[in-house]
This record gives C-alpha cells, sequence and structure tokens, in this order.
C-alpha cells in the first residue's frame, strides 16, 4: 500500500488525495490537459454535443417517468399525458425533441470541421473512428427514439427501415420478423425498441463518449493550421506563469482558459436552442406523427428526420440490391476516411491543392442528398438528379485516393 | 474576423439545409397538379359559398379530360374519356345552375315570423336528442345563425347534397339523409327559415359549443373527453367490484354509434384531438370550406361554417391539441432572457481568460 498520511482530517484534501490522488486527476483532465491555443469556435462543438447529450438525458428521464411504451397506450402518453396533465410536460418533450434534432446538426458540423482541417489522421484515426461510432450510435439511439410516440410516421418507418433487413433479393422475411417480433411493428417491436432507447443504447453512447475523449489524450486536439505543437515545451511555458512565456506558449489549459470560450459558444448555442424550444419546434415533430398509427393507411409520403435523409436518398434511386448496396457501402464509408486519405498533410482544406474542392463538393453533394431525400421522387427531375447525387457520392471515395496521392507536402513554414 | 466568418458560412448553409428540407420540400411534398403538369393553388375563399370552388374543379377535371382526349391513341379508351368529359360537362352545367338559383334566393327578404313556423318541422330531427337517423345525427341549431355562412343555408335547404358538395355521393340510389327536404320549399320559405336562423339562431357560441353543433355527430374528441354523442357524462364505479357499468353500457352506446357512422361514411371519421398539429393552418382552412379541394371524393360533407364560425372551431382545436401555447409565450421570454444574460456573462470571463494570451 502506498504511503498514507494517517494524521490527515478525514475528507480533507490530503486525505482525498492519499486515497483518490484528487490534484493529479484534476491535472490530468483539467487543468493541465492542453488544447492548443490557435483554434476557432469550431472547437467548441465537442463540449457544445456533450452539454446536448446531457439536456437529451434529462429531459429523457422526465419523460420516461410518464411514457407508457404499449401500442395503445405511447400515442396517448405522449399527446395527452405529458403535453397536457404533466406540469411542464410539454417543455420537456419539446427540448428532447429539438435537441434529438440539433444533436445531429452539431455532429455534422463537427465532422465537417474534422474533414475540413484534417483531424482525422496521422495519428488522430482512431478519434476519427471512435466518433464515427458515436454517430452510428446517436442514429440508433434516434431511430429508436422515433418510434416511440407510435404515431403514423413512427410506425411507417419502422416497417421501411426493419424492411431493409430483408436483404432485397435474399428475402429474408423471417430475418425482419426476427427483428420485429411479430409480421409487422407491434407491442413486442415498441417494446424491444424502448428497451433499446431507455437503456442500452444510452449506456453504450456513454461508454463510447468516454471512449472518444480518451483517444483525445494522446494525439491531442488539432489546431488551426494543422501544426505539430510541442506540447511538452509549450506546457513548461505555460505553467512558467509570466505574461510573457504565456504569449510564446502554443497550448491552454483546457480548464478554465478552453472552458471559458467553450462555455461562452455555449451560450449562443442555448439561445437558438430555446428560441426553437419555444417558437419553432414543429420542424423536429414532423406533423404526419401526430396522426396516430394506422397499419392499413400508407402515408403519401414516408420520409426519415432530416439527418438521415442524405443516406436515405442513396437509397432510393438505384433498383432493389444495388440501392441497399449502395446505401450499405455509404454508411461504412466515412470510418474509412483516414485510410482512403493518402496526403502527408495535416492542413485546413483551403491549403491542400485539389481538397479544398473535394470538400466544398462533398458538403454540396450531402446537402443536395439531404433536400431530395424528401422531395417526392414521383417528380422525374428530382429522381434524376437524386440519381446522379448519389453516384457523385459514391465517386467522392476513390476521387479521394486519387487527390490525396498526388497532394504535394507542404514545407514546414510555407 | 475570422471567427465571424466561419460563422456565417456555417449558419449559411446549415439554413440553406433547413430551407430546402423544411419549407421547399413540404411545398413540393403537398403541391397538386393538373394532368398537364401545372401546380393547382388551393386558396381559402374566406369561407364564402358560392359555387366558386365548385366552378374552379370542373375547370380542372374538364381541362383534365380534353387534354386527356387529345393524347389518347386507343379508340375505346378515348370514347370512355369522351363520356367521362360529357358527364363532367354536365356537372359543370348542373352545379352553376344551382349557385345561380341560390344567388336568386339570397335576393329575397326573408320574414323572420314566417320562418320560425316553418321551422317547427325542421325540430323534428334537428332536436339535440342524438338520434342516428339515416347514418348520422342531425346536427344541434342552437347557434346555427352564428356558425354557419347565410348563403349555404340557403342552399342547404335548397339541395342538402348540392350545399355541401358531396352530391358525387348520391348520384345513385343513396339518399342523403336530408334529402327529402329537396324540392319541398317554396324559394320565400327558405329564405324566411335563413332569416329566422340569422336573427333568433344568432348567439354567440363558445368554441367548444361551435365545435359540438359543428363537428361532434362525426369525429370524436377524446382529449376532451368527448365522443360522437357529446361529453361522456360522469359515472361511477361499483366499489365492492370496481365495475363501472354505466360507463360500460355508455361505452356500447358510442360504440353502436360509430359502427352506424362508419358504415354511411365509409369509415369513422377521426378522432380530432391532435388535428391542428397533424395539418398546417392552410390545409385545415381550404378542407373545412371545401373537403373536396384537398381529399377529392371524400365522404366528409362541407358544413359550412362561416368565417366567424371556422374562428371559433379552430380555437376549439387549438384549446385540446396544442395547450401549451400560453405557458409558452410566458414562459419563453424569461428562458431567452436568461440566456442571454448568461451568454454576456459567458463572454466577459472568456475575455478575461484570453486577455493577455496573444
Amino acid at each position: 500500500m502506498a504511503k498514507i498520511d494517517k494524521k490527515a482530517f478525514p475528507f480533507s484534501k490530503q486525505w482525498l488525495d492519499d486515497r483518490l490522488a484528487l490534484t493529479t486527476v484534476m491535472k490530468v483532465l483539467n487543468t493541465e490537459y492542453w488544447i492548443p491555443k490557435n483554434i476557432n469556435f469550431l472547437w467548441a462543438m465537442g463540449m457544445v454535443l456533450a452539454a446536448t447529450f446531457g439536456v437529451l438525458v434529462i429531459s429523457g428521464i422526465f419523460l420516461l417517468m410518464y411514457y407508457v411504451p404499449t401500442v395503445e397506450g405511447a400515442f396517448d402518453s405522449v399527446n395527452y399525458t405529458i403535453m397536457t396533465e404533466v406540469g411542464y410536460g410539454w417543455l420537456w418533450r419539446h427540448i428532447h425533441g429539438i435537441g434529438a434534432s440539433l444533436v445531429f446538426l452539431i455532429i455534422y458540423i463537427h465532422l465537417f470541421t474534422g474533414i475540413y482541417y484534417g483531424s482525422y489522421k496521422r495519428g488522430r484515426e482512431m478519434i476519427w473512428i471512435s466518433g464515427m461510432l458515436l454517430f452510428v450510435l446517436f442514429s440508433a439511439e434516434a431511430f429508436s427514439g422515433y418510434m416511440l410516440p407510435w404515431g403514423q410516421m413512427s410506425y411507417w418507418a419502422g416497417m421501411v427501415i426493419t424492411n431493409l433487413f430483408s436483404g432485397g433479393s435474399l428475402e429474408a422475411y423471417s430475418f425482419v420478423e426476427w427483428i420485429r417480433g411479430d409480421y409487422v411493428p407491434a407491442q413486442a417491436f415498441l417494446g424491444r425498441f424502448f428497451m433499446l432507447h431507455v437503456f442500452l443504447l444510452p449506456l453504450i453512447i456513454i461508454a463510447t463518449i468516454v471512449f472518444h475523449f480518451a483517444t483525445l489524450r494522446l494525439p491531442h486536439v488539432n489546431n488551426q493550421e494543422g501544426k505539430e505543437v510541442d506540447f511538452d515545451e509549450s506546457a513548461r511555458l505555460w505553467k512558467e506563469g509570466t505574461v510573457e512565456s504565456r504569449k510564446k506558449s502554443e497550448v491552454i489549459p483546457f480548464s478554465p482558459v478552453f472552458l471559458s470560450k467553450d462555455i461562452f459558444v455555449m451560450g449562443v448555442y442555448f439561445i437558438l436552442f430555446f428560441y426553437l424550444v419555444f417558437y419553432n419546434f414543429d420542424f423536429a415533430m414532423d406533423p404526419v406523427n401526430f396522426d396516430p398509427a394506422d397499419g392499413l393507411k400508407t402515408p403519401a409520403h414516408i420520409y426519415p428526420e432530416w439527418y438521415f435523409l442524405w443516406s436515405y436518398e442513396i437509397l432510393r434511386p438505384f433498383s432493389k440490391d444495388v440501392g441497399l448496396i449502395a446505401f450499405a457501402v455509404a454508411q461504412v464509408a466515412l470510418f474509412a476516411l483516414p485510410f482512403i486519405d493518402r496526403s502527408p498533410n495535416v492542413a485546413p482544406a483551403s491549403k491542400r491543392g485539389l481538397f479544398k474542392y473535394w470538400f466544398w463538393t462533398l458538403l454540396v453533394i450531402m446537402i443536395a442528398l439531404t433536400a431530395l431525400g424528401k422531395l417526392p421522387p414521383t417528380d422525374p427531375v428530382f429522381a434524376a438528379m437524386g440519381l446522379v447525387f448519389a453516384v457523385a457520392f459514391l465517386l467522392m471515395g476513390p476521387a479521394l485516393y486519387i487527390i490525396t496521392k498526388f497532394e504535394k507536402k507542404i514545407e514546414e513554414g510555407a | 474576423m475570422k471567427e465571424l466568418k466561419i460563422f456565417g458560412v456555417v449558419a449559411f448553409f446549415s439554413l440553406l439545409t433547413y430551407y430546402l428540407v423544411e419549407p421547399y420540400a413540404h411545398h413540393a411534398m403537398h403541391a397538386k397538379f393538373d394532368a398537364q403538369g401545372n401546380e393547382i393553388k388551393i386558396e381559402s375563399h374566406g369561407f364564402v359559398y358560392d359555387g366558386t370552388t365548385e366552378a374552379a374543379a370542373s375547370a380542372v377535371a374538364i381541362s383534365d379530360l380534353e387534354y386527356k382526349i387529345g393524347k389518347e391513341k386507343d379508340a375505346k379508351l378515348k370514347a370512355s374519356l369522351e363520356k367521362k368529359l360529357t358527364l363532367a360537362k354536365d356537372v359543370q352545367a348542373k352545379k352553376a345552375t344551382f349557385w345561380k338559383e341560390v344567388a336568386t334566393i339570397g335576393q329575397l327578404t326573408g320574414n323572420a315570423k314566417a320562418g320560425e313556423a316553418a321551422f317547427a318541422s325542421c325540430t323534428g330531427c334537428h332536436n339535440g336528442l342524438n338520434m342516428n337517423m339515416g347514418g348520422v345525427i342531425p346536427p344541434n341549431l342552437d347557434h346555427a345563425g352564428a356558425l354557419y355562412d347565410e348563403n349555404y343555408l340557403i342552399a342547404l335547404l335548397k339541395d342538402p347534397a348540392m350545399a355541401s358538395n358531396v352530391d358525387h355521393k348520391y348520384a345513385d340510389t343513396m339518399l342523403h339523409p336530408m334529402g327529402s327536404i329537396k324540392g319541398t320549399m317554396s324559394h320565400q320559405q327558405i329564405a324566411d327559415v335563413v332569416t329566422y336562423l340569422k336573427e333568433k339562431k344568432a348567439a354567440e357560441p363558445t368554441a367548444k359549443t361551435a365545435f359540438m353543433e359543428a363537428c361532434v355527430r362525426c369525429h370524436a374528441m377524446r382529449y376532451d373527453k368527448v365522443t360522437q354523442l357529446g361529453d361522456i357524462p360522469k359515472t361511477k364505479e361499483n366499489i365492492k367490484t370496481g365495475h363501472d357499468i354505466d360507463a360500460m353500457k355508455y361505452a356500447q352506446k358510442v360504440a353502436e354509434e360509430q359502427a352506424t357512422l362508419a358504415g354511411y361514411m365509409g369509415k369513422l371519421p377521426p378522432d380530432l384531438s391532435m388535428i391542428i398539429r397533424a395539418r398546417s393552418e392552410h390545409f385545415m382552412e381550404t378542407f373545412i370550406e371545401d373537403p373536396q379541394t384537398q381529399l377529392p371524393g371524400t365522404s366528409m360533407p362541407r358544413v359550412g361554417l362561416s368565417e366567424a364560425g371556422y374562428e371559433k372551431v379552430h380555437e376549439y382545436l387549438m384549446d385540446i391539441g396544442d395547450p401549451s401555447k400560453p405557458a409558452r409565450d410566458m414562459a419563453g421570454p424569461w428562458v431567452l432572457g436568461f440566456f442571454f444574460i448568461f451568454t454576456i456573462l459567458a463572454y466577459l470571463w472568456k475575455s478575461h481568460q484570453w486577455k493577455d494570451l496573444h
């Protein structure tokens, strides 16, 4: 056993340090967790996401107290009990709905930031992969949550998405039934997705968030120029403590300096968040889902929430089997980004030649796919555009490989 | 400043995406087109009933058929389309004549006293007793003068199926439950009864009363404990058995009424507790003004609400379907104010922390 100061007063600083190494923990996680100084507000998106996840957990706990996971009771427990009878139930529901939508907006901003600044390679591969894992987990969490109000869109989205598991021409309908626990989405289906949404997936998400934080520790956070910072030297300069040495240091401690900026960005973000909660929440609560689930009445348009639209549109324009394969490729393609990108440079896209155009093209393609995913494919113009952009998305992978293969190394100081 | 530029780029792409998946996609999804691909704009006419929507619908149907006939090569199909065209033109002419006659009756001066006497024969059915007659419960008319448009009431007394724009439903053998009135009243009598309703049955209803008189015989409102038979009566359970026999009996009565109604309408009309969240404002307005514009062929009759009547019904739908609105309006500014101050303080703290760093 380690040396312990036997005279230390119980729960005093010394006493806790002897047992928990509290001072060291605070240093490692806060005051001596070094972040590069050369960053912009996009570097706050991680903490904004953590805060949004916290808000989702808290609002979810309140909703869980009154939600009834049965096909007879679900719709009314959400739309009547929570909205009418529970004090401020509407507020928790709006926060949960808006949070679910905004968390994806921030995830996408976070993700495109990573791509733009090349923060996924040269030692940062695991940050990217764990982040993509979180994206998939959040997607599953969002989808399972969308089933719970048991409205028309819950039911039919559940029908369409579980149908995908029949594997096109494989016609594995028994597999689909196994997932649903019934021939169609019904009680077993709702119960399963309820369990996934409120227990298993949040548990895995929390563990993966911890893992995502851990992956940052060794390679450190990237900076605006992609510069390789000498963290030891900069940390030494910071700890010297004079104004001059701190100016010279290229890093800041996570707490309080980096955090002070994060919290300011969070403030701005929560103004938007609560503006939407009070005054513009319809976009996060689709009108179709205010009609109770009805297995005999297919809605005219079935579409997922906005954050799934781009991958949905990759599925749609092709024939059944090709669409499924394209869809599957699109789901995993981004995981492989660090290995497709062959460039030696970690630098913002603006400095990386053709990669700059690749980045903006990818953004435009994904926004176009998002829009087309909701537009009626019965319109021949939309259908044709859907096909063009879906093919373009799939070609972006090989294009990246070729572009980055020939990318010139940027000399230090250039 | 660089950060503001970056923020501008992020905001631009976020708002662009929002515009595309929300206003633009919803517009594209709900747009209606004629056979030539021209968009048909469905607009509200201020709850005035003079045959305008019928005329517009006929015009589209006729031009669609003419376009299809022009393109059809198969002689047999062409002949059947031409038959449809003749029918459509018949309907157009019939409706135009009907609404012209309604306008003529509108010119007459009605006598409320004479109208009251004639109205006595109406109370045989319109008695508020919740008795199903011919498929549906006749509506209570206590506030009819305030709820319904004058022209509509005239049209209804002249020919109920035409007025409610569901004449296609009764084209063959089926009889409108109020169809016996057709052609039995003189124009002067119609004017008298409508004048009577407009003068003596025109007390302003509450929002709920408006719904109860105009909608409830078909549409339940379970979030307000309202069924097709009206408010659910308070009953007591037997404390020894835990069963509430009166509630069971009432539930059975409702189930029977719903079965009759569903048989008559083709399906059970939906509960409207959440309809205000499920449909847009524009849909509600145009649909209630004339259900055929949004759902061609629907068996829902036009109920003939005036603008004031619609506003009452709408108010009730909002009360039940979106009850948190007052609380939102109250709490919103406080929460936003809190975050404004929070953000200002956070900015000051941040400036302090970053003061000497560069």
